[in-house]
């Protein structure tokens, strides 16, 4: 067991946990969207890095990679981090304007604007469904080609993937295709309607069917 | 070939190879660097040989292929032994008179020495060329003396005797210590301590380690590596084994681009002949230690000079950095403890542990010991490449040893580092060339590319090219780099196109410094450095450019316009003919006039007046 400090608050960790696990164990709550419990951790979208003070210096790290020491001050809402991330997010909104799961997340961080271009993606290159297929479906059909502006999800050669067993592990665990947020309007909008209390999709719906979490009933419902 | 087992054996071979050579005989030497080789160099050996035979001197001269001698602007370069004389330019034409003047009478052909642009002097040796003058060429002492395909060469100049020394009379501890206590310094983002490195490889647990020699050298304009791979192979190779020896290693890899024909076939062959000699393979220097060198070839990916992606890319995996909080040296290559260095520094441990540590530590300044490596190129008169101790002025390099800015043109800025360094502005010039200097002014040394840019560079324009490169050359893992770097770009493009709006440079410095902060690896947290820089030191160009849709350089194209000069105008015509666009008009021997409406700015009339009297504005 190793002895470190999350925000203050002095807890206990097993030894090679990371400090994104310790802290949610704890109830510090970190963003993150290419972290999945059941996946090996990937750190490529950056909203979970933290603050480490190890003694010597301090320093952002990917909270999902970094794994605990002994005697490590972590600040998981500094304002480097908070500025960081929020702007992180903007550059993810930007690309996938329509993700609810964006959408939700950027409520919750209190972003106002998203101040670049607007894009209509549809994958944010997160690799969630890379691994859940590698790694959980023990399959492997997809993985990433290009680099840079070019890198995409996609099946060797672009054609009908033969060990693809047609499972839906990937659409499962997608978090931007499987839920689209229909609230925005216009583009660089955000909508917040799932997370005010007086929701818009009242007008809309006639029942609120969610209010804090993104549970995907009022698409479905839509969709009816 | 019998293998060399024993210290003595190798001192032995060595003193029978120098008694061979007569030192007195005539040698021809031609660098056969890529560079020298662009401008004909192969032919110009070519017309040696065949004259040395035509005129049956065989006997009597020797002639020699040579790596880079780094003097890359007056290539093919030829230097004639025993007396050092320094021919630039040559031609196949100008062989047979070398020949019968200089190798057989030794006189000197006056036409083909260098002369000094600034004093007017021709110079008879390469020492006293001011290209050389005011290096301290130590890595690269012996690229212009040895025959890189040629083991016996480099045995002769007393190659592999550190080898001996560190195998046969030095522990690992001992070896580990000497390097840390030169200082010698990784050529990373950070300069980590090179000796610290291979303590902790040699500390980390499990009996399976490797070393990897790292020459992916990718970026624009840089090109140290390559020479020193083409010139002196054998010299990385020893380095290597001393390395391994003392982290523990018994397989090491050298990772080097692709796009590297020579060095990559002069590397084989190096590591062909060094396994022939025994200096490669099992039981070496009969020591009991076993070592040997594996090439792989890069794939052409940028990113893959980062040692993680490295690491990934040898593995057969996609070259994608991962997160080193545990780090290449306890969990590197195959999850096994890998010690991974530049090629230049590999070279440097010979140097150290013959000549010992103090000396080393004795050259460069407080913090950053040795040598440094640039490839100077852009607007500077004499391109090249150049090692100068650390600590040597930007000013020195730049207009000492590169002769100063072309066509007489006024310095603007020097981006060292590579796309992922930063710009270094006139009133930094005496800037001594250090890790620690580098760094403080928003740059680094990195792979040592030093481009010079002249007044008629705009700052907001490199910018883009280097942003452009990277969003190419990301390998799009991380979200900060890869769409942090492709907003950036967005945002220079539009205001290199006038499109751009004050807000934007807010955003621009807040873009920067996130992706700085957050990136994954280091191409990421270094890929802001030339915005930041900019930003920094020429902020008010980038705000004439948005406030007043002007390019104070005159390259932005949609910024500028093109404008005939009436006072210098003869009406010759040579414009309007070239004109692509029929964009100029006007009557011969009468002022001649642009109309902005149907001009596309490509500059062809102003390259064609031969009066000067078109400018932008």
């Amino acid at each position: 067991m190793v002895t470190l400090t999350i925000n203050g608050a002095k807890v206990q960790a097993e030894e090679g946990s990371t400090i994104l696990e310790v802290a949610r164990f704890y109830g510090f709550d970190i963003p993150t969207i290419c972290y999945h419990d059941e996946l090996t951790p990937y750190g490529a979208c950056r909203l979970c890095m933290v603050e480490v003070d190890d003694g010597k210096r301090t320093r952002l790290v990917a909270s999902c990679l970094y794994p605990v020491r002994e005697g490590i001050k972590v600040r998981t809402h500094t304002e480097r981090v908070i500025k960081g991330r929020k702007l992180i997010l903007e550059l993810l909104l930007a690309r996938c304007p329509n993700s609810k799961t964006l959408q939700d997340l950027a409520s919750k961080m209190g972003l106002e604007k998203v101040r670049f271009k607007m894009e209509n993606e549809d994958c944010i290159l997160c690799g969630l469904c890379v691994r859940m297929c590698a790694e959980q479906m023990g399959s492997g059909a997809i993985g990433f080609v290009g680099r840079g502006q070019k890198r995409e999800v996609v099946t060797p050669f672009r054609t009908a993937s033969e060990i693809c067993r047609n499972c839906g592990a990937c659409m499962f665990i997608c978090p931007v295709v499987e839920l689209q947020c229909r609230g925005v309007k216009s583009p660089g909008e955000l909508c917040n309607s799932c997370l005010v209390f007086t929701p818009q999709c009242l007008e809309k719906y006639g029942q609120v069917m969610c209010t804090l979490d993104s549970c995907g009933a009022c698409v479905e419902k839509e969709e009816k | 070939m019998k293998k060399i087992r024993t210290p003595e054996e190798l001192e032995a071979l060595r003193n029978s190879l120098l008694q061979q050579r007569d030192p007195n005989k005539p040698c021809v030497r031609v660098c056969l660097g890529t560079g020298c080789r662009a401008r004909g160099s192969v032919d110009v050996i070519g017309a040696f040989k065949d004259e040395i035979k035509r005129q049956g001197l065989a006997i009597k001269v020797d002639s020699k292929q040579t790596g880079c001698h780094g003097f890359c602007e007056r290539g093919p370069v030829v230097v004639i032994g025993p007396k050092e004389i320094f021919y630039q330019r040559v031609k196949p034409r100008d062989v047979p008179e070398i020949v019968s003047k200089t190798l057989l009478n030794g006189k000197v052909v006056d036409r083909l020495l260098y002369v000094d642009p600034a004093t007017g002097k021709k110079t008879l040796y390469e020492y006293e060329v001011p290209f050389y003058k005011k290096q301290r060429r130590q890595i690269l002492a012996n690229n212009g003396r040895i025959d890189p395909t040629n083991i016996l060469d480099y045995i002769a100049v007393g190659g592999y005797q550190a080898l001996a020394k560190a195998i046969t009379t030095m522990s690992c501890e001992e070896i580990i210590d000497t390097v840390e206590k030169s200082g010698l310094r990784g050529l990373g983002g950070g300069g980590f301590p090179t000796g610290r490195k291979w303590r902790l490889c040699r500390k980390a647990a499990g009996d399976t380690k490797f070393v990897i020699g790292n020459g992916d050298e990718g970026d624009p304009g840089a090109f140290s590596d390559r020479s020193l791979m083409e010139a002196n192979p054998h010299s990385i190779l020893e380095g290597m084994i001393i390395g391994a020896y003392a982290v523990g290693a018994n397989q090491g890899y050298l990772y080097v681009r692709a796009e590297y024909p020579l060095a990559l076939k002069h590397l084989q062959i190096a590591i062909d002949q060094a396994r022939e000699y025994g200096f490669l393979g099992n039981n070496i220097f009969s020591s009991g230690f076993d070592f040997g060198i594996k090439i792989n070839r890069g794939g052409g990916a940028f990113v893959c000079g980062e040692s993680s992606a490295l690491v990934a890319s040898i593995e057969g995996k996609m070259g994608e950095p991962r997160a080193k909080y545990i780090h290449t040296v306890e969990r590197g290559l195959w999850n096994k403890p890998t010690n991974l260095n530049n090629v230049k520094t590999w070279a440097s441990v010979p140097l150290i542990i013959n000549n010992g540590a103090d000396w080393y530590a004795k050259i460069g300044t407080e913090k950053s010991k040795g040598t440094a490596i640039f490839s100077l190129v852009g607007k500077v008169n004499n391109t090249g490449l150049v090692e100068v101790q650390m600590g040597t002025p930007l000013k020195e390099i730049i207009y000492d040893i590169g002769g100063g800015i072309l066509g007489g043109k006024k310095f603007k800025a020097v981006q060292t580092g590579g796309p992922s360094g930063g710009c270094i502005p006139e009133e930094l010039l005496d800037l001594p060339v250090d890790f620690e200097r580098l760094t403080e002014a928003g740059s680094m040394m990195g792979s040592g590319g030093m481009i010079v840019m002249d007044e008629d560079t705009c700052m907001v324009d490199v910018a883009r090219y280097f942003l452009d490169f990277l969003q190419y050359e990301s390998c799009g893992k991380c979200v900060p780099c890869r769409e942090g770097i492709k907003r950036m770009l967005e945002i220079v493009t539009d205001t290199t196109a006038g499109r751009g709006k004050e807000e934007d440079l807010e955003l621009l410095q807040e873009l920067a410094e996130t992706v700085k902060d957050f990136s994954l690896c280091g191409l990421g947290k270094t890929a802001p450095n030339t915005v930041l820089s900019t930003l920094r030191y020429f902020r008010e160009e980038y705000e004439s450019h948005v406030r007043d849709k002007k390019c104070p350089a005159g390259i932005c194209k949609d910024l500028i316009e093109y404008f005939i000069l009436e006072d210098k105008c003869t009406g010759c015509g040579a414009c309007l003919k070239l004109c692509p666009q029929q964009a100029i008009q006007g009557e011969p021997k009468k002022l001649h006039i642009i109309n902005p409406a149907k001009c596309i700015r490509c500059g062809i009339c102003r390259d064609a007046c031969p009066y000067e009297a078109i400018i932008t504005r």
